[in-house]
């Protein structure tokens, strides 16, 4: 369980978030949407502990945190295996059984072709696929993800999304994600929550009941129009065309 | 097959520059007189001549022991102090202007004061390798300390990676990766130092060689010994430093192109 109470974090002279209240629960797959800005990686950060807040209680009582982030921070100088298996010798696992582990996952996300390579040699899509495999190497059970497909097409996206269905949410990983693409919120959030605002505040709440086999593309975009015809959702994700003429 | 082509190719363009260069020394010789610019020719069988008296062997182990004790020693204090400057600020600020001195300072400068501090012979020639390809190797590692990516620093805490692995599979290969360039330049001054340093300070090596062909006049054994120089440094570097490079970073060899995932 993830809890953060009434969290506040100032850097320097701004403030960044102010009085978030947010749970994950055990399990549970939370996407945190909203426009650039609103400090949304740093809710990523404090949930992680890399950050301390200002004021306000962070908790995390999930036993092992990883996390994904918008770039794969692989080190450019370890081969595959090796990338996937850092988690794992950070906590001391002898070299043949981390080997082991990380070819397990590196088959399970689609790289089984490719563990001699260095990270350079892989394509943007593949390398975001290492770094989701380093993730769960370590047994997580809370998956921290910072918009992690942003930067893939669109196919590549939906593909990096099945596995992450697949993979994290399916096994009961609780995840806490960020992105700015309502449809990927909507496809793989039991929750979604929006943050909008200098200083970022949750302005919604909207959890999301449908099954993940019925989700379907048309369901998506239906559902996202739903949510955009909310005013405070528009309100933060939409082009204000009044305070642009003004 | 296909690479074999390429690196037979490689292989014949850089001898294509090589005949070029020995062509134009040879017309330049034909046209100026073998005094003052003696053939490619004349100064193999300088070195011929060298070899078989012996003053070769003595001369080119003289002059590579001296470059190499230089070389090693400044190697080692200025990556240790590079490295200490670059992850400290305050250390960083004060040791930044010495080494800019120490830049600023002409060689043939260091060897006057090596000859006044320490006679004449091996020690002014190692002094001077040292005092001048420091300040080289400093910089090296105090650009690779400092430009250590905060992005991967954040991975680490994430995944609770401890210390001494941070330092082995984080910090190391990104600071290798910018003190070999610096060791190579420096093993290049080391060499050109060395012969100078020789030419003032000692009896022997291939700087006193050059000493001995200024003093006889001898232009072909000015240039024999140049050769000599120009194939030691070759030798040191493609034999030794490139081939260590290419072990410690095989991630900077493979340039194969992304393959579509």
């Amino acid at each position: 369980m993830l809890t953060l109470q009434k969290v506040s974090l100032d850097l320097g002279p701004n403030t960044i978030v102010s009085g978030v209240d947010l749970q994950v629960a055990p399990g549970e797959s939370v996407c945190l949407v909203g426009p650039s800005g609103c400090g949304k990686t740093s809710l990523l950060r404090l949930a992680s502990g890399v950050l301390a807040a200002t004021s306000g209680q962070v908790r995390n009582h999930f036993t092992t945190t990883a996390a994904v982030f918008q770039e794969s921070r692989l080190l450019p100088w370890r081969r595959l295996l090796d990338n996937i298996a850092l988690g794992l010798k950070a906590r001391g696992v002898p070299r043949r059984d981390r080997l082991t582990q990380a070819k397990e996952l590196a088959d399970q996300v689609g790289l089984s072709d490719y563990d001699e390579h260095f990270p350079h040699e892989l394509s943007g899509g593949m390398q975001q696929r290492v770094a989701l495999a380093r993730a769960l190497a370590v047994g997580a059970d809370f998956l921290l993800l910072d918009e992690p497909f942003s930067a893939l097409d669109v196919g590549l996206r939906s593909e990096a999304q099945d596995l992450v269905e697949r993979l994290v949410v399916d096994q009961g990983i609780a995840t806490l994600m960020v992105t700015h693409d309502l449809t990927e919120a909507l496809r793989l959030a039991h929750r979604i929550i929006v943050v909008s605002g200098s200083p970022g505040t949750v302005v919604f709440e909207h959890p999301v009941t449908t099954p993940y086999r019925e989700r379907s593309h048309a369901w998506l975009y239906e559902e996202a129009g739903h949510l955009l015809r909310q005013p405070v959702v528009s309100e933060s994700f939409l082009f204000h065309p009044d305070s642009e003429v003004a | 097959m296909g690479s074999l082509i390429r690196s037979g190719l490689g292989w014949g363009g850089s001898l294509t520059g090589v005949l070029l260069f020995v062509a134009l020394w040879e017309w330049g010789s034909l046209s100026y007189g073998s005094f003052l610019l003696p053939g490619p020719r004349d100064a193999l069988s300088a070195i011929v001549g060298f070899a078989d008296n012996g003053e070769l062997w003595t001369a080119v182990w003289a002059t590579t022991w001296r470059a190499m004790t230089g070389f090693a020693i400044a190697a080692l204090a200025g990556v240790s102090l590079g490295l200490i400057a670059g992850l400290s600020h305050t250390v960083g600020r004060a040791l930044e202007p010495v080494s800019t001195v120490l830049l600023g300072i002409p060689p043939i400068a260091w060897i006057v004061l090596a000859l006044l501090w320490f006679g004449s012979g091996s020690l002014a020639a190692i002094y001077t390798v040292v005092a001048t390809t420091i300040p080289v190797a400093f910089a090296g590692a105090q650009i690779g300390a400092r430009t250590l990516d905060q992005r991967l620093q954040e991975m680490g805490d994430v995944f609770r990676v401890p210390f001494a692995m941070r330092l082995w599979d984080f910090y190391l290969p990104h600071i290798v990766s910018y003190v070999f360039p610096a060791l190579i330049t420096a093993l290049g001054v080391a060499w050109k130092v060395t012969v100078m340093a020789e030419l003032f300070a000692t009896e022997d090596g291939v700087g006193a060689g050059m000493a001995m062909a200024r003093v006889s006049l001898d232009t072909a054994g000015a240039m024999a010994w140049i050769l000599v120089v120009v194939v030691l440094l070759l030798v040191a570097e493609h034999g030794f430093l490139r081939p260590l490079q290419k072990k410690m970073e095989p991630w900077r060899q493979v340039k194969g192109p992304a393959m579509p995932g």
